[in-house]
């Protein structure tokens, strides 16, 4: 029968093996400032497997996750400035006990929306609720409406836009330009330690295979099926008693909470947070790093942020001229000739080459035969 | 209101209505009405405004004017989902399925059960669905293709799956838009075959080309023209009103 197994068979393959890279061989044999670089590549996982269910499933295209990665993390990043702005530390201002940035604005006391994030509890309540709520209004005010397809992604990429140039212009309250830097501790534990990041790490990964497995659930139930059903025929959904507005805005919301997660954790593990990973350009690279995995699989988004990041990486520390030029004609590529990107290359080309391996030499041991190599076709 | 001053009770009374698209009145001023278990078969030249007026029914259009009216309810004032969860199945002329799922799992989205987001992720596929989903999988001939992908299909098979979805709803009024166009002639035979078994216990609108076909199903025959009735009554009557002779039957 279809769908009776969590993870089929080339799923669970997958999934050991990502476990096997992440959990095992990268620990071993990258240097804490190597593993260090995987840790914020694996960040924008997150967002894509939020892609994977909003863009590749449901046929909703955000150029905007940054907006919720950004929203995640500045979450985080309050939470982190506060503990480290104690009074003890922050004595030689004006006004002691509130974050620096505050104090070179001419601030004096904490604004009201900061108050909340003293409270450890609260600042992981509101890392998930707070991009969900946004999603949730920008969602219901779109969807409700109709508004769809490329006016959906041009006004996400507008949205992007716009909350880039408030945290900028907002420089007293949000940090400006610089972001929220010089974050020391979480919860009195000091994060800047080698020994940290290689915890944080290891806490990043179980996340991830955590977002793995809810991304998966939720494909595999029959929401999964609407989505897939919606992207294809909207009207047949609607005439089939579905109001298509709130499965597309628990599609978008989803995939909100997943970026925002990611965007946790991307404070956590780089230190800092800044309007340059909230705008037009992180948002774009966010879809070309899931169109490049494969926006029909939720692993093939974790390779694409891990190849392409890697990619990115080594390319800009030798050609930094050319490495935009080189992200923009990868996307060009995988469109044109891999509409289903590396996921899809894997599943056409190279699976079936091993099932055949595979199944010739079982035939072989089997039945003692010389199998043909490949079955007509 | 008195129920018993009631002259009777319809399931479905269209009244006055109008929808114009830039002041041109596709649908102008139209009434009518279908009683229970009655089946009504809509006939016109083209441009008549006959997928029009199920376009309105269904809340794919909104009306400009007038009153839809389903057992009491005024579907006007509703959305598209609650048309259909309040009993209005729509089949469309051109065979909308989801061709990226398998039979099963086109039925199994329309059987009418966790229609909301949270009962979609908490649907369970058991005994009751993937009973129902077998018994109409073999009433559309389907039944050893279950597991295929709907892409797969023929285009007839493609419309017996569209009304295997709309049989799973289970709906009190079935609206069908030229249900055996572009069939071929076995396909067609099938499919009437297949509509007189469904049409029992339920009342039927269906948009139809095919004179034979229709005469084999009606109880009754409304024909529109440029959005208005021309004539209403029998197959019989219909077919002897001279109106109708001179703008549809007599091409």
């Amino acid at each position: 029968m279809i769908n009776s197994r969590f993870f089929n068979r080339s799923e669970l393959l997958g999934f050991l093996a990502l476990a096997v890279l992440l959990l095992l061989i990268l620990p071993l044999s990258l240097d804490i400032f190597r593993l260090n670089l995987v840790a914020k590549y694996l960040t924008y996982a997150f967002v894509g497997i939020g892609l994977v269910l909003c863009w590749g499933y449901g046929g909703i295209l955000s150029l905007g996750q940054g907006v919720f990665f950004g929203l995640g993390g500045y979450c985080m990043a309050m939470y982190l400035k506060l503990e480290a702005s104690s009074v003890a530390n922050t004595k030689i201002q004006s006004t002691p006990g509130i974050p620096d940035f505050m104090d070179w604005n001419q601030l004096t006391s904490l604004p009201f929306f900061w108050k909340p994030f003293h409270s450890f509890p609260v600042t992981l309540l509101a890392i998930l609720l707070v991009p969900a709520f946004f999603a949730l209004i920008i969602g219901a005010a779109m969807f409700k409406r109709r508004v769809g397809g490329v006016y959906f992604a041009i006004i996400t990429q507008a949205i992007a836009a716009i909350l880039t140039i408030l945290i900028v212009g907002q420089q007293g309250y949000t940090g400006g330009i610089n972001g929220i830097t010089d974050l020391r501790t979480l919860h009195g534990w000091d994060i800047r330690t080698d020994h940290a990041k290689f915890i944080l790490y290891f806490v990043e990964v179980v996340l991830l295979f955590g977002c793995i497995v809810a991304a998966q659930f939720i494909r595999l139930t029959k929401l999964g099926r609407i989505l897939v059903a919606m992207r294809e025929q909207e009207d047949r959904v609607r005439f089939s008693g579905y109001s298509v507005a709130n499965f597309k805005i628990f599609a978008f919301c989803a995939a909100a909470v997943f970026a925002a997660i990611g965007g946790a954790m991307f404070t956590l593990e780089v230190g800092f947070m800044s309007p340059s990973f909230v705008g037009i350009v992180p948002s774009i690279e966010m879809v070309i790093y899931t169109a490049v995995g494969g926006r029909m699989s939720i692993f093939g988004a974790v390779w694409g942020a891990l190849l392409v990041n890697f990619a990115k990486t080594s390319l800009s520390e030798s050609f930094p001229q050319l490495w935009l030029f080189g992200l923009g004609a990868l996307f060009i590529a995988v469109v044109l000739a891999f509409p289903n990107g590396l996921s899809g290359i894997w599943a056409d080309h190279i699976q079936p080459r091993i099932d055949r391996l595979l199944s010739s030499r079982k035939s072989k041991s089997a039945t003692g035969m010389i199998a043909d190599g490949a079955p007509a076709e | 209101m008195l129920v018993g001053h009631q002259p009777k009770e319809f399931l479905l009374a269209v009244s006055g209505l109008t929808v114009s698209f830039d002041g041109f009145k596709a649908v102008n001023d139209l009434s009518f009405y279908v009683e229970e278990n009655e089946i009504r078969v809509i006939i016109g030249p083209n441009g008549a405004g006959k997928t029009t007026v199920l376009d309105l029914i269904c809340g794919k259009t909104r009306a400009t004017s007038g009153s839809i009216q389903f057992r009491g309810q005024e579907l006007t004032r509703l959305r598209e989902n609650e048309i259909v969860q309040a009993g209005v199945g729509r089949k469309f002329q051109t065979p909308s399925v989801f061709e990226d799922l398998t039979v099963f799992e086109n039925l199994e989205i329309s059987f009418p059960r966790g229609r909301t987001v949270f009962g979609s992720l908490t649907f369970q596929r058991d005994d009751a669905v993937k009973q129902r989903v077998e018994e109409v999988a073999e009433m559309i001939f389907l039944k050893d293709r279950l597991n295929t992908y709907a892409d797969q299909l023929s285009h007839g098979q493609k419309q017996w799956l569209e009304i295997g979805m709309l049989l799973i709803q289970d709906p009190d009024l079935l609206m069908l838009d030229e249900p055996v166009a572009g069939m071929s002639v076995s396909e067609r035979a099938k499919t009437a075959e297949l509509l007189n078994r469904i049409i029992k216990d339920r009342s039927v609108l269906v948009i139809e080309h095919d004179m034979k076909f229709v005469e084999d199903i009606a109880h009754k025959v409304t024909v529109l023209h440029q959005g208005q009735i021309l004539s209403e009554g029998t197959m019989e009557h219909v077919k002897n009103d001279p109106k109708v002779i001179e703008v549809y039957l007599g091409h």
